[in-house]
């Protein structure tokens, strides 16, 4: 049975991926970013997920105005960087998780939500940055398969958050019906209060920052009563993009240790935010989310499959 | 026909991408993503307004992009996801486009941006209507309700 193990909340902010591309990362302006996420990189490297689902946005390079997908899941094989203009980012193709992202298509549209499934698809900076941040700059290929979930937050409205947080329990039931002894590692990104855009650009909330990065372990419910207007007026017109945490917080279970927090202003026009998230550990039974025991053998419950 | 109002179009300096927006703009977000192609790049830069007849665009956009007037392409249903591949294309950062749009200059933006950024504080609302935290909380409890019957 595969399993969700831990969630991971991390900013994208594109100027990262570039400080990264370009070799920045030593200058002062970035170290204080990057050593945000050195602990983060260790925790990854012991956790050693098999899979990552990443809830990301496309930011007008896989979906122009053409076609505006609420929820779309990769099911391809591979996603190559995009070219965003100035060349596709120098990291490694990200390689899917046909199987397993078509075993949660199919899970979680019965149980209606109605995802559009992509079997061809460039991935940007929304998807690679929070990637580079947590599993180091690979030269050849990612530590493990990734299945991306593209949520659109450019055009209002995206999905509620409470939307948001039942997809990620729809996921996390999908996940737990996959016959496959698999430890899943879920990213939530984006965010955290900026605003990009118009006059009121360059705006950061970090009281309000900091409160939602504290609900995320105590109070998510909470979270998911914001209204799209509080997401704007207080944390900026594309802070609203902090609703892809939810997908993430859902797809947790309801206690949930947080076992890592960074937050520092600015990247660029953004502030950066980034947590860890694990599963209490608790009943016997459950796997601990330490990678030491990671493939022990697993009883407990059979898979559930669907005849259809 | 004019524009509905929302609860959103009361927060200060703020054109929110909606999807009246995104009908109206679509004019302007897809000659911005033509800017992906250098092909494209050279030949809007050899013949601009030339070149904005390929796409459906009104007078007051065409006028918007020539002018380089991005609050105004925003208004008239560009997204800034876009209008930053025009940025881009005349070799500006993206902190240059926002100085633009705050009407300030660069190293003053970024100056900003190292203090701690734009504050909320006098910045949350035009009318006052969004300045009492106990009126949202009340509309969020009352969405949530609704919310919860149907799910």
């Amino acid at each position: 049975m595969a399993k969700i193990i831990a969630g991971v909340g991390s900013s994208h902010v594109p100027a990262i991926g570039a400080a990264l591309d370009n070799g920045k990362t030593e200058e002062p302006y970035w170290k204080r970013v990057f050593s945000g996420f050195e602990k983060s990189k260790e925790w990854m490297r012991k956790t050693k997920p098999d899979v990552a689902i990443v809830v990301y946005n496309d930011h007008a390079s896989a979906f122009s105005v053409d076609l505006i997908p609420t929820f779309a899941l990769g099911c391809a094989a591979e996603f190559p960087p995009a070219d965003e203009g100035w060349g596709p980012r120098p990291v490694p193709v990200v390689k899917g998780h046909p199987e397993l992202a078509a075993h949660i298509a199919q899970s979680v549209i019965l149980d209606e939500f109605d995802l559009t499934v992509v079997n061809k698809m460039e991935v940007d900076h929304g998807l690679t940055v929070p990637m580079n941040l947590v599993f180091g700059y690979p030269k050849d290929a990612w530590p493990c398969p990734v299945i991306p979930l593209a949520v659109n937050v450019v055009m209002y409205p995206p999905p509620t958050g409470h939307r948001c947080y039942m997809l990620g329990r729809a996921i996390r039931k999908a996940v737990q019906s996959y016959p496959e002894d698999l430890r899943v590692v879920i990213f939530g990104t984006g965010g955290l209060s900026h605003q990009i855009s118009g006059p009121r650009a360059g705006l950061i909330n970090s009281k309000w920052d900091k409160s939602f990065l504290d609900n995320l372990s105590k109070d998510p419910i909470k979270l998911t009563k914001i209204p799209h207007i509080e997401y704007m007026r207080e944390a900026g017109a594309e802070g609203i993009e902090m609703v892809m945490w939810l997908i993430m917080r859902g797809a947790l279970d309801d206690k949930v240790d947080e076992v890592y927090r960074f937050y520092t202003v600015p990247a660029s026009n953004t502030a950066v935010g980034h947590i860890i998230l694990e599963n209490r550990k608790r009943a016997a039974g459950k796997r601990p989310a330490t990678g030491k025991t990671k493939r022990a053998a697993h009883t407990a419950r059979q898979p559930v499959r669907r005849s259809k | 026909m004019a524009r509905k109002e929302h609860d959103y179009d009361d927060i200060p300096g703020t054109f929110v991408f909606d999807a009246e927006r995104s009908r109206q703009g679509y004019g302007i977000n897809m000659f911005c993503m033509s800017l992906m192609k250098d092909e494209n790049r050279k030949a809007f830069k050899a013949n601009e307004a030339e070149y904005l007849k390929k796409f459906r665009l009104t007078p007051e956009q065409t006028q918007a992009i020539l002018k380089r007037d991005y609050n105004r392409m925003l208004e008239l249903g560009g997204n800034i996801y876009f209008t930053a591949k025009l940025g881009a294309t005349d070799g500006h950062s993206f902190q240059h486009l926002a100085a633009v749009m705050t009407g300030s200059t660069q190293e003053d933006y970024a100056k900003m941006m190292l203090g701690g950024g734009r504050s909320v504080e006098g910045n949350r609302t035009k009318s006052g209507k969004g300045k009492s935290k106990s009126k949202s909380k009340a509309k969020t409890k009352s969405s949530s309700k609704s919310r919860s019957k149907r799910g």
